[in-house]
């Protein structure tokens, strides 16, 4: 499909389309700083006006994973007043995740690895195949914790079916998918001009001069950067500011790892099986029926963590388990930075 | 770089729905430990030595539990529960013609093929007789395979002691060198006394034509490599089944990762190679 772009004004009728035949989900602000009113939040929600959706936005406490990857998800359910025949509960409805920042994109790739690989996961992936991923590129870094351009999610090969490149009063709209190029129909798009394709080359060299690396190695060498730091001492050192609050697992988009609960219908008829968010920096993650625990220091929680995300999941499957965003930093109150200690590691044996 | 085919994906079998079982027999083999001998309900159970299965009690949630019996023992399968927890305090009460619900099996295998022509040394401590169990029904029920066969059982207590009756008929073979020692004896005991590792001194082994075979609490595994280990026996014929909360079983959830391995996928079943590979085996 040749480029093309859509006038900043003609976005809002794009989205409204969309919403016809499907749930779009997008970037919102969800509150303004009280005492300086430049200082926007934004989160990521259900649209419901098409003039809500803000492609300016930063950054976000949760990305867009919960849309596929919900807290809680029902996976059987079964009855208790009758013989149980559990059956699976598998929903999903068409989607548009409109906005995806290149590192959200990545992650999602990620996810898809994870639910697909081996034995395949449907209750993740029916939502999946019935979402389409609108991305959005970044011009310049939303934050001084990220470092996306290290961990190869800067510029994602997939995770994506339409890419937008906001560059003034047009957007440049590429479609990467047979889905992407379905989506882009009932856009009001005209082919790109000229000066269309020479902006989309500044806005492509401004991107490249504004982000910078970070750690002191090249990506491919992390996972034995890790190894060598096994025994270090570093593990213990930042677990000391640790609280094993898990809310790194919580505001990390690739992060997947599950807890499952049966609950009970009030009136005894039948119950439903329900996995949940689990985090392994929890102390009784790694723990089995007696009381023995797997992982009973704080610092071994913590360098499990450290090492998943950038050694495991890696060596894997070949998709980063971080993707950079820094969103468990800036949720972090003790403010251990994934990063910072990628680069702290680098001198370690 | 793994490709995925989310539109296949999205069509496939949910691994996370039970199939129903009942319950043949059962038993209560000590105070804690419960025995189930299950068929399912529609096809037969489908397992090797050394794999588990995710137990479901409708009503309360699942467990993951190693099969105890062998399949060379018909399609029904079994299993020894010890109530620690919600599900397995409930399945106290399970008995005769009761339904469960089964996922599974999970997991790998011990390495019956390899093992054949060869020594088999088992050493099973505590609840760890379960799973070493079923590779001794199979390899008993397959005698003819399998060269010198010696049994190692311990237990804190002689009321602790698991498949008793079995203890009795394996110590009565000939063909089967079978030693049971507690760590605590009562006025009835008239066996061996002390821990595991102290049968060691009483068995003869041929340690490089030797599969020690050994499942029981960390510390007396530690303790019982190490013995295998001064006998010459080579840490890649020191078979052992971790212990870990495999929620899922199908390498999702992330409860039983040991660094970057999935127990519930490329174990229960290491060799002591690869366990003192991991560190954070043992």
């Amino acid at each position: 499909m040749l480029p093309q772009v859509l006038k900043r004004n003609d976005l809002a009728a794009w989205v409204e389309a969309l919403m016809a035949d499907r749930t779009v989900a997008g970037p919102v602000l969800k509150e303004t700083n009280v005492s300086d009113p430049s200082d926007e939040k934004f989160e990521w929600t259900v649209l419901e006006d098409a003039g809500d959706l803000r492609l300016d936005y930063n950054l976000t406490v949760l990305g867009p994973k919960s849309f596929l990857w919900p807290p809680r998800q029902q996976l059987v359910a079964y009855r208790l007043d009758d013989g149980p025949d559990p059956q699976p509960l598998i929903e999903h409805e068409p989607t548009v995740l409109l906005g995806v920042h290149p590192c959200d994109a990545t992650a999602i790739a990620t996810l898809d690895t994870a639910f697909g690989k081996d034995i395949p996961d449907p209750h993740y992936l029916a939502r999946r195949a019935d979402t389409a991923i609108v991305g959005l590129d970044c011009a310049a870094p939303c934050h001084e914790s990220s470092f996306c351009l290290d961990m190869g999610s800067l510029y994602p090969d997939s995770g994506f079916d339409v890419m937008l490149t906001p560059m003034g009063e047009v957007i440049f709209v590429e479609a990467a998918t047979d889905l992407g190029r379905a989506l882009v129909k009932s856009a009001a798009v005209r082919p790109a001009t000229k000066d269309d394709m020479e902006a989309r080359q500044k806005f492509a060299e401004e991107k490249r001069s504004n982000f910078h690396y970070k750690l002191p190695y090249e990506l491919k060498y992390l996972p034995e950067v890790l190894e060598q730091s096994y025994d270090s001492l570093v593990w213990e050192a930042i677990a000391r500011r640790c609280f094993s609050c898990g809310s790194c697992n919580t505001t990390c988009p690739t992060c997947y790892c599950w807890d499952v609960t049966d609950d009970i219908a009030d009136d005894l008829s039948g119950g439903v099986r329900t996995r949940r968010y689990d985090s392994c920096q929890l102390d009784t993650f790694a723990e089995v029926a007696g009381g023995e625990n797997f992982r009973e220091e704080r610092s071994s929680r913590l360098r499990h963590r450290m090492f998943r995300k950038g050694k495991y999941i890696l060596e894997q499957t070949g998709r980063v388990g971080c993707v950079g965003c820094g969103r468990c930093e800036r949720a972090c109150v003790a403010k251990i930075s994934i990063k910072d200690t990628y680069v702290q590691i680098a001198g370690t044996r | 770089m793994t490709q995925i085919d989310i539109h296949k994906g999205a069509e496939a079998e949910s691994p996370y729905v039970p199939k129903m079982a009942r319950i043949l027999s059962a038993e209560q083999m000590t105070e804690t430990e419960r025995f189930f001998r299950i068929e399912m309900e529609e096809a037969p159970l489908a397992y090797q030595p050394g794999q588990f299965v995710g137990v479901t009690v409708f009503g309360v949630g699942e467990a993951p539990i190693s099969i105890c019996s062998s399949p060379t023992q018909g399609d029904a399968f079994e299993l020894t529960v010890r109530s620690v927890g919600l599900v397995t305090n409930k399945l106290k009460e399970f008995g005769e013609g009761d339904r469960l619900g089964i996922r599974g099996p999970f997991g790998n295998t011990f390495p019956y093929e390899e093992m054949k022509g060869k020594d088999v040394l088992f050493v099973a401590g505590g609840l760890g007789l379960a799973p070493t169990r079923s590779l001794i029904r199979y390899v008993l029920d397959n005698r003819g395979d399998y060269h010198k066969v010696t049994i190692l059982v311990g237990a804190r207590d002689p009321s602790l002691l698991l498949f008793r009756d079995e203890l009795e008929a394996w110590t009565g073979r000939d063909d089967v060198e079978t030693l049971v020692t507690v760590d605590r004896p009562d006025k009835a005991w008239s066996g061996n006394v002390g821990v595991i590792t102290r049968l060691f001194a009483k068995i003869q082994l041929d340690a490089a034509a030797t599969y020690a075979v050994i499942v029981g609490p960390p510390v007396m595994f530690k303790f019982t490599v190490l013995e295998a280990l001064a006998e010459g026996v080579p840490e890649n014929r020191i078979i052992c089944s971790l212990e870990r909360h495999m929620k899922c079983g199908v390498g999702k959830c992330g409860h039983c990762q040991i660094r970057g391995v999935y127990v519930c996928r490329e174990g229960p079943v290491f060799t002591y190679e690869q366990v003192k590979r991991l560190r954070e085996g043992i």
